[in-house]
């Protein structure tokens, strides 16, 4: 005899009840606020709620802000070299942590490296003030040099992890195969190790550039007076008079992370190519 | 201790330098316990010019051998020259070796002629000779066209072509080769294999092959070493290794064998009077100065015994025919012998034959000249 089977369909989480629902509610939460900030940055009026009508007037007293340039070009600074200073760091701490026998340790190693992924942010951004509060009294040194590198300290683990993963990914042959043909470590390293780790560098700094730009906490922590960057700038902006101006500078932040994210996804599917 | 194996090549001196020359190396992994030896003692001397082959089993040690020669790996203990020189400290890239490997490991991120100019570029040849010398590659291995193709849009039977252009094009002294047929088909195996032989013969590089692929071994080598577990038990030509293999696994691994038991009446010079189970006297060459004593087991190929009608005396062996094969050039048949054993021996088919024998049928086998070969072990 044949036992009876009833034919059961894989478990599906699509199929569970009121996974439509939750789903659906999960995208409103995280686009409503969005969308709602990018429609309200064309408002004609001057406070933030009701609708009068589209001008891109805030777009245009945005531009012409002094304070808003400034704390821009800064954020832009900040960022650029954060981004650049991390990836490097990052690319050696990944190939330390990838291109050695195992040791003793490593556990320790990407703990120390992921530290800023784990640590509450606050937490880190007073130990820096006192940190930086301390150097500055013994020293008399100022200026942008502790932020860019809290910055950077803080954006290395986004730069490291895409970093590492490219190289773990890697055909170890291929190096195996360039010291076969007679290039010594070093030119192992330029002609074959950095090219074929290039998209994983250009994904990892490009994170760190996006993490750095909207930094808040770190930051407001430990900048001096006319150190402010654009997300400081807003923070300020907010407790004083809220108008669209702020919509339209978070608009055009956005449209930037958007188009880094973009190309990113760009870089990344051209490499698995 | 086991008797020290092979066919005297190991430490005697050559007369000119050789192209490789391993001098007792040992390589083991791993600490304690868990240490394995990969290569026992392993002792071989590659001539200039060679097509020298690697056979034996998966976990032999095959790879880590080409790994020592080629400087990925160094030796526990013991000695590689090339061409007279130590090399078992020299990085890869102070050797004049270089490697196909089993997955090519083409840079992907070069075209065709970038990946065979790259070990020329890396020696510091001058432009026009690395320029003239990637065109003589690309044509030597037929693949003039795809110069600018990307490694990745080829095929395997075309990465194949290329990972032996680019380790072809700075001349080394010495062409490692690991299994780097066992990724294509059987029909483009075949081809690869004679063109591989060919490209050999015209660029006079000492090619080490590695294959566990016997028939492979056989077509392609100047030379085989038979290796298992980390040690060669043979070295020789094919008609060495398939004629007079060295003990029961060489006879094994090669071909097919029957294995009797045989008693050693006497030994002159370099041939031995032996006994069979019939009570038949047969005489077996020696492959060196070996006496052998007493009871021992020999080989005999299917293809070098004949299978004759009733059980008189003219044969060498007498049995019960058991079963027919019939494999379209040839055909096998399997006799049970007295002792419960079974016998194989193998012809080849004539047009328009019909089947002599038939299964149940008392029958002799009568064994070619020299048929009978006494193993060591
Ligand atoms: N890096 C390593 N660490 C530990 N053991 C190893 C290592 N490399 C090889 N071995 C061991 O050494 C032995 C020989 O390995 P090897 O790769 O040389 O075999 P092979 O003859 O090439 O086999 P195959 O035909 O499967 O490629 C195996 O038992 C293997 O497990
Ligand atoms: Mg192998």
């Amino acid at each position: 005899m044949i036992p009876f089977i009833k034919k059961r369909p894989p478990f599906s989480l699509k199929r569970q009840p009121g996974f439509g629902l939750i789903a659906g509610l999960c995208f409103v939460m995280l686009y409503a606020p969005i969308i709602t900030l990018v429609v309200y940055s064309f408002n004609a009026g001057k406070y933030i709620s009701p609708w009068e009508g589209f001008s891109l007037q805030w777009y245009v007293a945005a531009w012409g802000n002094e304070a808003v340039q400034d704390a821009t070009m800064r954020s832009l600074f900040l960022a650029v070299q954060a981004g650049i200073y991390s990836t490097v760091l990052a690319t050696m701490a990944a190939l330390g942590t990838t291109r050695t026998r195992p040791f003793r340790g490593l556990m320790a190693i990407y703990a120390m490296i992921n530290q800023p992924l784990m640590v509450p942010e606050i937490v880190t951004a007073v130990a820096l003030l006192i940190l930086f509060a301390m150097i500055k009294s013994l020293t008399g040194i100022q200026g942008m040099f502790y932020l860019v590198i809290a910055h950077t300290a803080f954006c290395i683990p986004f730069a490291y992890l895409p970093i590492r993963a490219r190289l773990e990914g890697m055909d170890l042959n291929l190096e195996t195969a360039a010291a076969d043909l007679y290039a010594t470590p070093w030119k192992t390293f330029w002609r074959v190790t950095l090219p074929l780790l290039f998209p994983g560098i250009i994904a990892g700094s490009m994170l760190a550039f996006v993490i750095s730009l909207d930094d808040v906490v770190i930051t407001e922590f430990i900048k001096s007076s006319g150190q402010e960057t654009l997300p400081t700038y807003m923070l300020g902006q907010l407790r004083r008079v809220v108008t669209p101006e702020i919509n339209a500078i978070s608009t055009v932040l956005l449209g930037l992370s958007i188009s880094v994210v973009c190309l990113l996804f760009f870089v990344e599917r051209r490499s698995r190519k | 201790m086991v008797e020290k194996q092979g066919t005297g090549q190991a430490n005697t001196e050559a007369p000119l330098p050789a192209a490789i020359y391993a001098e007792r190396v040992t390589k083991a992994f791993g600490e304690g316990k868990k240490k394995v030896l990969a290569l026992d003692d392993v002792s071989l001397t590659i001539e200039e010019n060679e097509f020298f082959t690697l056979l034996g089993p998966s976990g032999c040690g095959k790879t880590t051998l080409l790994r020592l020669i080629a400087g990925f790996d160094q030796p526990t203990a013991g000695a590689i020259m090339l061409r007279d020189r130590d090399i078992s400290q020299l990085p890869p890239n102070q050797r004049s070796v270089n490697t196909v490997f089993q997955d090519y490991a083409l840079f992907p991120h070069m075209t065709v002629a970038k990946n065979i100019s790259f070990g020329l570029e890396m020696l510091g040849k001058p432009k026009d000779y690395i320029k003239k010398t990637v065109g003589d590659m690309l044509a030597l291995v037929k693949m003039e066209e795809l110069r600018d193709r990307r490694t990745d849009q080829l095929s395997g039977g075309q990465q194949q072509r290329v990972a032996l252009a680019r380790a072809l094009a700075p001349r080394p002294q010495v062409l490692l080769l690991d299994e780097p047929l066992s990724a294509l088909d059987y029909k483009l195996r075949k081809e690869m294999q004679i063109e591989l032989k060919q490209l050999q013969l015209e660029t006079g590089i000492t090619f080490i092959f590695v294959t566990h692929d016997q028939e492979e071994a056989l077509t392609m080598s100047d030379r085989i070493a038979v290796m298992n577990a980390g040690r060669i038990l043979q070295i020789g030509t094919p008609r060495q290794i398939y004629n007079q293999p060295a003990d029961r696994f060489v006879a094994s691994f090669i071909g097919r064998s029957n294995f009797i038991s045989v008693e050693v009446l006497s030994v002159e010079g370099r041939r031995a009077r032996l006994k069979l189970s019939s009570g038949r006297e047969v005489i077996s060459p020696l492959p060196d100065n070996w006496v052998p004593r007493g009871r021992v087991t020999a080989v005999v190929r299917p293809e070098y015994a004949q299978l004759v009608a009733g059980s008189g005396d003219e044969g060498d062996l007498q049995g019960v025919l058991e079963n027919i094969v019939y494999l379209g050039t040839d055909t096998q048949y399997h006799i049970r012998l007295p002792d419960e054993t079974t016998f194989v021996t193998r012809s080849q088919n004539q047009c328009q034959e019909t089947e002599a024998f038939e299964d149940g049928q008392s029958v002799s086998v009568v064994f070619k000249p020299e048929a009978v070969q006494v193993l060591r072990s």
